[in-house]
Formats: C-alpha cells, structure tokens, sequence
C-alpha cells in the first residue's frame, strides 16, 4: 500500500488487529522489542542482521511466509486433539470426534511431527481418578500410531487452593499481609501436586507412553515450577519416559519467593535460566514462552520473543521447542491467531534464534 | 494454527522423515542438526533429502516405516514402529511393551 512517498505496511497489534506502519515504524518497533528483551532478561539484542531480517518478514507482502527448505523443525504440540473436539474454552471448533480419531487426523491430513493424548479438563488433578480411562485411551493410540505420543497435562498448582482444593490460597493470604500462612499453603499444595503427577506419569509409562508433556508450567509461581522439577527428576531416574518441560511465561513469578532448585532461587527466572533448571532435572526437551503484549505491535512482540528466545537456545544442551501458540511467542493474543503472523514468528524463531522445534 | 506451523516451517511427520527425527530429539535429547545428521545416516539419505516429501515417500515405502497415504499391507502403527526401532537402533516404549506380551 503507497501513501505518497512513504510506503505502508499491512501488519498487526498484538491483540491481532490489523494496522497500517510505515517501514521506519516497524524498524523502530523491532529495535524497542529486543531492547527490551535486552533489558528484562539480562541477554544480548538481537544483531543488526536478525533485525534486518525480521523487517524483511514483517514487510514482505505475502499472507504466508515460510522456512528455507532444509532448515525445517520438528514440531510438537500441547493439547493439540482439543483444538478439533473441544469447545471455545480450548480453542476448539466442536467437530465430533473422539481422541483417538482427532489424533490420527494430526498424524495423517495435518502430518504433525509428534502429537499427545490430553484429558478435556488439561491438568494433573482431574485425571488422577480416571488414570485408567487415559491409559486405556493411551494404548489404543499407541498400536496405531507411528508418531511419537506424548501424555500432556498442566501442573497447574492452583486446582489445589481454595475453593477447588484443599488448601488455603495464596491468592487471599497475601492481601492480607500473612506471608508465612502463603508460603506454607504453596509448599504443602506442591508436595501433593508433585506426588499427583508422578503417580499419573508412571501409570503412562506403564503403557508405553512415548513421553510426558508438563504444559504451562510455573503458571501458579515458582512453588509449581519446583513440584514440576521435583517430578522431572523422579521419572527420568525411574522410567523411560521422554520429558518435555512447557513452561506458562518468560518470568517465574515469585509466588513464595524463596524457593529454590539446586542451590538456585526460582523467583525471577527468565528462559535462558529455566532451561538450565530442566535440564539439570533430567528432561529431553524444553518449551520457553514469551508473553505477547497486545499493546504493542506484531514487530514489538515478534523480535523481543526472539531476541529471549535466542539467549534460551544459546544455553541450552537439549532441544528447545518455543512455544509459539495464541498470545506467546510473538503471536497476536486472539481466538482465531491470524496466518500472517503465525507464519512470520514461526519463521523468525526458526531462522534466527536457531531452534530445535516449535 | 498447528497446520500454519506444519506448513511454515514443519517437517511433515511421516510425509517425509519428521518423526523420525523427532524420535532423535525425544529418546536421545539430540539437538536439530545432529539429530538430522544421525537420522540422514540412517536412511542412506543427505540432509536436504530429510524434508523432501517425494524421495522420503518412496523411501519409507521401501524400508516399510510407514508411509502417509494408506497402503493396504504396508506396515503401520505398532508394526511400523518396530521397524523404526530397529532402523534407528533406539528403544521405543510401546513397542518393547509388546515385546513383552509375546514372551
């Protein structure tokens, strides 16, 4: 689109609206994104080039934009059969199928690298009195599959709180100045999420699940990251599971504050410091996330999940598949998560931060 | 949006060697270019060839892995992976599983 001497661009806000920059307003967005990248996360900007790059995505005028062949990425996906049968709430379109039959749809028409069973209400809580119906579905995955099949479930610490759990939530304690009471109630609900989730994991191996995916993590604060960490290390050392480690944002939120995993404190931590946590737990692969602003636009979100990305891959001694879903890594925060800029923080994520999947 | 991804930047799964890739990455914690060199070892096959859907079509119908269009005959599922097993010189969980139910 020309508008005079100055040539516009088709690009988006973070909240997947569609706007108009001109290519000096994207250079400047890319610039301000990995700045502060920079500046959060104590990492280096992205060079000149990879921003250069990025300008190049963010202003060719295709709907679809695409890896170099030969640089292709092995994808892995959380929740993933939900998005066919599942409702609004899961991004789902409502088509009625079973599991079973959405799962070989990934496998065969959307030709999926890896996929996973996941129970319709995602976390570790809900399964742990219907573990067999999800070993069952499991099974009968497994004899008609040749992809890798992951079991997936959210952590999720906070189905252990008050009013759905059986403790007190930190969430009430904290206003109200009473610290101690917090930590304790995080504390005590991780040792029983840990043991929840290592009950369930097991039982999937039990039946040949290839790996366990623990989606979201650290969602409820540093107190769910150490019970997930806690569990990595129980079944890497106890079964031949493959570990994959998703985690929930780029920052753990010190809930508690002073937890700590191997001498290191949790609260705070950005990708490039997560991974080294999961890794030291015993885990084959990790999933960093990087939360979309929707203030800002798709060239902002795009280079500053990048740029933290990229410091994450650089450290990393197993494979890092980013998260790159609805509203983390660069893609708009919207129900329908537009091709055009899926596409374009794909491709960035790949080509430059050098991943191992997506 | 995981068919925007498949398509932007995927492997492809079993169109062409993508899971067998993956497998690298989840039993071995391989990193993306060794576990596309040792996978292209494997296959007899360069690296450019790993995503190519029509030389890996062919290919995985000769060495019986499994292949994306059904194929009355050809292996699938737990068969398929066995096969992929042995292939890659990797334990896969369900397929020693079964193993174990033969004995």
């Amino acid at each position: 689109m020309k508008g005079g001497a100055i040539t516009r661009h088709r690009t988006r806000m973070g909240d997947g609206r569609v706007v108009e920059m001109s290519t000096d307003e994207i250079r400047a967005d890319i610039e301000a994104g990995t700045e502060d990248a920079a500046d959060k996360g104590q990492i280096e900007p992205l060079t000149s080039d990879e921003q250069d790059y990025i300008l190049e995505l963010m202003t060719a005028p295709y709907r679809v934009v695409a890896v170099q062949p030969g640089n292709e990425v092995v994808l892995t996906d959380d929740g993933s059969a939900g998005a066919l049968y599942g409702p609004q709430s899961s991004s789902g379109t409502g088509t009625p199928v079973s599991r079973e039959q959405a799962i070989r749809v990934y496998e065969r028409g959307f030709c999926l690298d890896t996929m996973e069973v996941g129970h319709p209400d995602y976390s570790f809580r809900p399964v742990k009195p219907i573990v067999p119906m999800e070993q069952q579905t499991i099974e009968s995955v497994l004899q008609s599959t040749i992809i890798p099949i992951y079991y997936g479930a959210m952590p999720n610490l906070a189905l252990y709180y008050d009013p759905d759990g059986p403790f007190g939530n930190p969430a009430d304690f904290l206003p109200k100045a009473m610290i101690k009471e917090a930590r304790e109630a995080q504390v005590q609900a991780a040792e029983v999420c840990r043991r929840d989730m290592i009950y369930i994991s097991k039982k999937m191996a039990e039946v040949g699940a290839d790996g366990i995916n623990f989606d979201t993590t650290a969602s409820a604060g540093d107190a769910e990251f150490l019970a997930t960490l806690q569990t990595v290390e129980e079944l890497a050392n106890t079964t031949d599971l493959s570990i994959e480690v998703g985690m929930a944002s780029e920052f753990v939120l010190g809930m508690h504050g002073e937890l700590e995993y191997q001498g290191k404190r949790l609260a705070g931590m950005y990708p490039h410091d997560q991974v080294k946590m999961v890794e030291a737990a015993g885990a084959h692969v990790f999933g960093p996330a990087v939360n979309t602003s929707t203030r800002r636009s798709s060239a902002w979100n795009i280079a500053r999940a990048v740029a933290l990305t990229k410091a994450c891959s650089q450290v990393a001694t197993i494979p890092v598949h980013a998260n790159v879903g609805m509203g983390v890594g660069g893609v708009p925060m919207s129900e329908t998560p537009p091709i055009d800029m899926v596409t374009r923080a794909s491709v960035a994520m790949v080509e430059i931060a050098r991943l191992d999947g997506l | 949006m995981p068919v925007a991804h498949a398509l932007a930047s995927g492997m492809g799964g079993i169109r062409t060697a993508g899971d067998l890739v993956a497998r690298m990455q989840l039993h071995r914690k391989m990193r993306l270019p060794q576990a596309k060199e040792y996978v292209a070892e494997k296959l007899g096959v360069g690296l450019d060839q790993l995503a190519d859907e029509v030389s890996m079509r062919e290919l995985r119908e000769d060495l019986d892995i499994g292949v994306i269009t059904a194929v009355p005959g050809a292996a699938k599922g737990l068969a398929a992976k066995s096969r992929i097993a042995k292939l890659l010189d990797i334990e896969i969980a369900s397929v020693e599983r079964l193993k174990e139910k033969m004995r």
